[in-house]
């Protein structure tokens, strides 16, 4: 009887053990990782100054950007490695303040009537 | 990969099964996004509405800011490796990063200063037109976020020096951490949008 209750304490334990269990990167993938946002740092700067890809310039910054959050929040900031929930509180803000952007956005194109609230 | 296992051994945890002061960090970092996402806003917006002071064009040094963000990015590395070395138990290990982490947030604070008093000079200001406003606006709370950071990696530090900062107290770097680190993501953003996609 005993010995039940003990291996269903365990059980119970077990899922809690897991959720403390993170396996994080170790230094030298630390390091390749900002390896990586060096360069794309590099390539950022560098189509800047390419006239030729002036078109393609705005697309090509956007995308480096998000590859270099991505890169620091899911390996600096473990959150590849962590709990889901710690993933959805950061996307609700992330999500709320494109919602916040939308809205300011509106206001202002959708608002010309009102100068007084535009500016 | 090369990975290793770490284990919150000894920490509070919520009926979630995880670290409350995590979920705290979390939950705090989320609506962070909040504020910086509105100034952001903010400053799309009021970009070209420049009045009679310098453009974003004329006054902008692109070689000079790519290297502060270059130092930004590396003290997301030393700060990580601060946290690996204190997780293994390195303690002089992670007191040598947090403090190359708190030397490049300086470098990078004294870089910005040094850039805010040229465009002063330039003729740049908080009430020279909505452009100045916004600009002002979000670089320096995003300095004056990089300010505190320094500031709670100097009293780990301090604690580290006094036998206060030990394996089991790692849970206390990987919160500043945390701050750090979406510190160097508002960066990012703040990198391509403000400084590099051109107004026109």
């Amino acid at each position: 009887m005993s010995h039940a209750a003990g291996h269903g304490a365990e059980m119970a334990e077990a899922p809690r053990a897991e959720e403390e269990l993170h396996h994080h990167p170790g230094p030298r993938t630390y390091v390749w990782i900002a390896v990586i946002l060096s360069i794309i740092t590099a390539l950022e700067v560098a189509i800047y100054y390419i006239p030729s890809l002036s078109g393609l310039l705005v697309p090509f910054l956007l995308a480096f950007s998000a590859v270099k959050f991505v890169l620091v929040v899911g390996y600096f900031m473990h959150l590849k490695f962590d709990s889901p929930l710690f993933k959805r509180l950061f996307v609700t803000g992330l999500v709320l303040a494109a919602i916040v952007f939308f809205i300011v956005l509106a206001t202002f194109f959708f608002g010309a009537e009102h100068p007084g609230l535009t500016g | 990969m090369a990975s290793h296992a770490t284990a919150d051994v000894g920490h509070d945890y919520t009926t979630t099964g995880l670290n409350h002061t995590k979920v705290a960090m979390w939950t705090f970092l989320g609506s962070d996004c909040l504020l910086f996402g509105a100034m952001i806003s903010t400053y799309l917006l009021y970009r070209t509405r420049t009045a009679a002071g310098p453009t974003p064009h004329e006054i902008y040094d692109i070689p000079y800011t790519s290297v502060s963000s270059f130092v930004l990015l590396m003290s997301s590395l030393t700060m990580v490796l601060a946290l690996a070395a204190i997780q293994r138990g390195d303690n002089r290990g992670s007191r040598v990063w947090l403090l190359a982490t708190a030397f490049l947030g300086m470098t990078f604070i004294g870089g910005q200063i040094y850039e805010f008093t040229t465009f002063v000079e330039e003729g740049l200001t908080m009430s020279t037109s909505p452009f100045g406003s916004a600009f002002f606006m979000l670089t320096g709370f995003h300095g004056a976020h990089v300010t505190v950071g320094i500031l709670m990696l100097l009293s780990l530090v301090g604690l580290s020096l006094s036998g206060k900062l030990n394996q089991e107290d790692s849970l206390k770097v990987e919160m500043i951490g945390l701050y750090w680190h979406f510190v160097d993501i508002v960066w990012i953003i703040i990198f391509t949008v403000v400084y590099l996609i051109p107004t026109e």
